[in-house]
């Protein structure tokens, strides 16, 4: 129904990889045991998990019993935030929590609602105009009494990478707990999680061609964290449940292919986002890109248009058959710029028009060329409509 | 598409016509507080309206309109009130924000029409009639009679109505449940919309305290004599005609007769000083996109749900019109709109001064 239709959406999911598909299936009707359970079905599943789990661990180089399996990226930022600063309280009696203006609202809601509602006092680190946070600056702003340090590795609407191994390096040195959300990151950078100096990362399985449902946190062993769902004791006791076994074994799938095509995939991406940024900015007047021009996603471009309506532009070329998203991302249609842009201190009449396009292994530079050839006319369609 | 039955008929039919169908929902604003209560446009509705678009395998879009919304409706509905009228927001939806805004929107995104759920009829217009006044399309009532809502549309002009596309008009309301009800839609046992959209919770008294509480400033109630008789509780609170919740004790039944905005008196009287034969509005629409030479005799509604009465329409000089009535009607209401037919056709109409 949507063959002749353009994808260019990558940032916020990606197709199943059929060999990650073909990996699940036999744990939905053949290995459908409970990985707790004694018995033989229990064992098969309890071995899938923890195959999975060593798995993921060996991408990021650390051990087995640091990977705990969540339900998406959203959840393993919740664990890690509310987690650390519910633990560093008990322990320690940190009240303090410091993260970057740009996270993620996984992120960053839940560090609104601990201090909302757990008394805790947030502190935003300051950014660049790229949405990069300086190493340097973290000295000056850690306390003894910080709880929890967090800033994105790559940021979802705008692409930036931030410096995270020079970041944690500062934390380690203070000894502050230190989380990094790598939902987008893990999809395309190497995540050694020993290099980057983090205590919490968390993953997503469905920006890397695995299924949606299933995500990650990595916890550093040693680092104090309280569950955020109690019940049984799955996970060391970090997250109660029935872990959802097929989609475990999706993940681990993907990851694992992640890794290996780790250079292909992102030479193969970074000639289409390189190709949109010239054009874009060449073609189109009145535009900026949004983000740091070079320490980006390998896949992902994001603009600011003067004067436009972005919510506009989303639907004019998804009738063309584009689908893309903006900063603003967002289906009721809202028109107020996003936490991020206001933060790297857009104005409003730019904030607004702001497109995300991420290309993906699966996109062709023919698709690519057809996005290019229409864009330039729909942002003046839509320029008259403002008018 | 506003996640009611009608909207998503409209937009069933279409689609079974073979049309390539875009849904679109307007977003409006609503007093602050009260997202929830906006009954064209809540998260849930919104919902109701992305499944039926979903069902019928077409795009859906949510389009923001609530500053555009907030500057002209609303607060056209606040200055109606503060000017002693008793306003009719949903013309000026349908003139700025349906037939303004989003099909400016519509047209962008390289729409042929705009479809509404409204119920009324267009015809090309007869050879004859095209070269007398070069008028394209005609504006006729719905089928159903009941649900006709021409009133509201006599705001739009020839360029509006080239691009509009009424599916509902040829069908009953009765019809279009059953439709619903056989296309599976999930809207089929919705209720009806009444009320304006924008009001938070409660009534539209309760907004105008908030949002012009001079219109809600209490003062005296007089005879047509100038006798004081009671205190009103805020001249935004009646209407003309009205007889009940004046609280006033007296030998005959006592009505709203008229508003004294300047000193904020409300005028009574028996029946007898009730009602006129005669009505001048003004910011008049044609439907033909021109004003006729000469007066004519037509079919007047001064409210969306009055019986049409007979009258002799004078268009003046200054694009208003004079109405002159066989019979002298009760309820002429400054802010609401005299709407002209002829027949079944709507010939255009103004607003009541």
């Amino acid at each position: 129904m949507i063959s002749d239709k353009v994808y260019l959406d990558y940032a916020a999911s990606t197709p199943v990889d059929p060999k990650v598909k073909e990996a699940m299936l036999p744990f939905f009707d053949q290995f459908y045991g409970n990985p707790s359970s004694t018995h033989i079905y229990g064992q098969q599943a309890e071995a899938a998990v923890e195959s999975a789990r060593e798995t993921i661990a060996q991408g990021l180089n650390c051990l087995p019993q640091e990977v705990v399996f969540t339900s998406c990226g959203s959840e393993s930022d919740n664990l890690a935030l509310r987690g650390a600063a519910w633990a560093a309280r008990q322990v320690r009696n940190a009240d303090h929590i410091l993260i970057s203006p740009v996270e993620h609202h996984a992120v960053s809601h839940t560090a609104q609602q601990l201090a909302d509602l757990f008394g805790f006092e947030l502190e935003y680190l300051p950014i660049d105009e790229h949405g990069v946070v300086n190493p340097e600056t973290i000295k000056e702003h850690l306390r003894p009494s910080t709880a929890i340090v967090s800033v994105i590795h790559a940021n979802n609407e705008i692409g930036t990478i931030n410096p995270i191994a020079e970041i944690g390096a500062v934390c380690r040195e203070k000894g502050i707990p230190f989380h990094t959300d790598s939902v987008q990151g893990a999809a395309h950078l190497p995540v050694d999680v020993q290099e980057l100096n983090v205590d919490l990362l968390a993953l997503g399985a469905h920006k890397f061609y695995g299924p949606k449902g299933v995500g990650a946190l990595f916890v550093r062993r040693g680092t104090p964290l309280y569950p955020n769902q109690t019940g049984g004791s799955q996970e060391s006791g970090l997250r109660a449940g029935t872990q959802n076994v097929p989609y475990i074994v999706g993940m681990a799938e993907a990851f694992r292919l992640a890794q290996e095509d780790h250079e292909p995939r992102q030479a193969y991406v970074q000639a289409l986002r390189d190709r949109i940024i010239g054009r874009v900015l060449e073609e189109v007047p009145y535009t900026q890109l949004t983000g740091h021009p070079a320490e980006r996603l390998p896949n992902h471009t994001s603009f600011a248009f003067k004067a436009v309506d972005g919510n506009n532009l989303l639907m004019l070329l998804d009738v063309q058959g584009f689908a893309c998203s903006s900063g603003s991302a967002c289906k009721t249609g809202n028109p107020e710029p996003s936490d991020v842009l206001t933060a790297l201190g857009l104005p409003t009449e730019w904030g607004l028009g702001s497109l995300r396009v991420t290309v993906g292994k699966e996109t062709t530079p023919a698709e690519v060329d057809k996005f290019l050839e229409v864009l330039p006319a729909l942002v003046e369609r839509n320029r008259d409509l403002n008018q | 598409m506003s996640g009611g039955v009608d909207s998503s008929v409209a937009a069933t039919l279409l689609k079974e016509g073979g049309y390539r169908v875009i849904g679109m929902m307007l977003r409006l604003w609503s007093e602050s507080g009260s997202e929830s209560e906006n009954r064209c446009c809540t998260i849930d509705a919104m919902n109701l309206a992305r499944r039926v678009a979903a069902q019928l395998e077409i795009p859906f879009y949510a389009v923001d309109a609530k500053n555009v919304f907030r500057e002209t409706v609303v607060q056209y509905f606040i200055d109606g009130y503060q000017a002693g009228s008793t306003p009719n927001p949903c013309l000026v939806c349908n003139r700025h924000i349906r037939w303004g805004f989003l099909l400016n929107q519509a047209l962008t995104l390289g729409a042929d029409f705009m479809a509404t759920g409204h119920y009324a009829r267009l015809r090309k217009a007869g050879k004859g009639k095209q070269e007398a006044d070069g008028s394209q399309i005609e504006l006729l009532k719905a089928i159903d009679d009941q649900k006709d809502q021409s009133y509201v549309l006599h705001v739009l002009n020839q360029r509006q109505l080239a691009k509009a596309c009424f599916p509902l008009g040829e069908y009953s309301k009765p019809q279009v449940r059953e439709l619903a009800r056989k296309y599976q839609l999930p809207v089929a046992e919705r209720s009806d919309s009444q009320d304006l959209c924008f009001l938070g919770n409660g009534t539209y008294r309760a907004f105008l305290e908030r949002n012009a509480p001079e219109t809600s400033k209490p003062g005296p109630i007089l005879s047509t004599d100038g006798e004081e008789m009671g205190q009103h509780q805020g001249l935004a609170f009646y209407t003309i005609g009205q007889r009940r919740g004046l609280g006033i004790a007296a030998a005959e039944p006592l009505y709203v007769v008229r508003k004294d905005t300047g000193n904020n008196a409300l005028i009574i009287g028996p029946r007898g000083f009730l009602g006129s034969s005669q009505l001048t509005a003004r910011e008049v629409n044609w439907i033909s996109g021109a004003p006729p030479k000469e007066a004519f005799r037509a079919q007047v509604k001064i409210r969306y749900k009055a019986q049409p009465a007979w009258g002799l329409v004078k268009p003046l000089d200054d694009g208003g019109v004079h109405i002159e009535f066989d019979e002298p009607l009760r309820d002429i209401t400054p802010g609401q709109a005299a709407v002209f037919y002829d027949s079944d056709t709507c010939l255009g109409g103004g607003i009541i001064q």
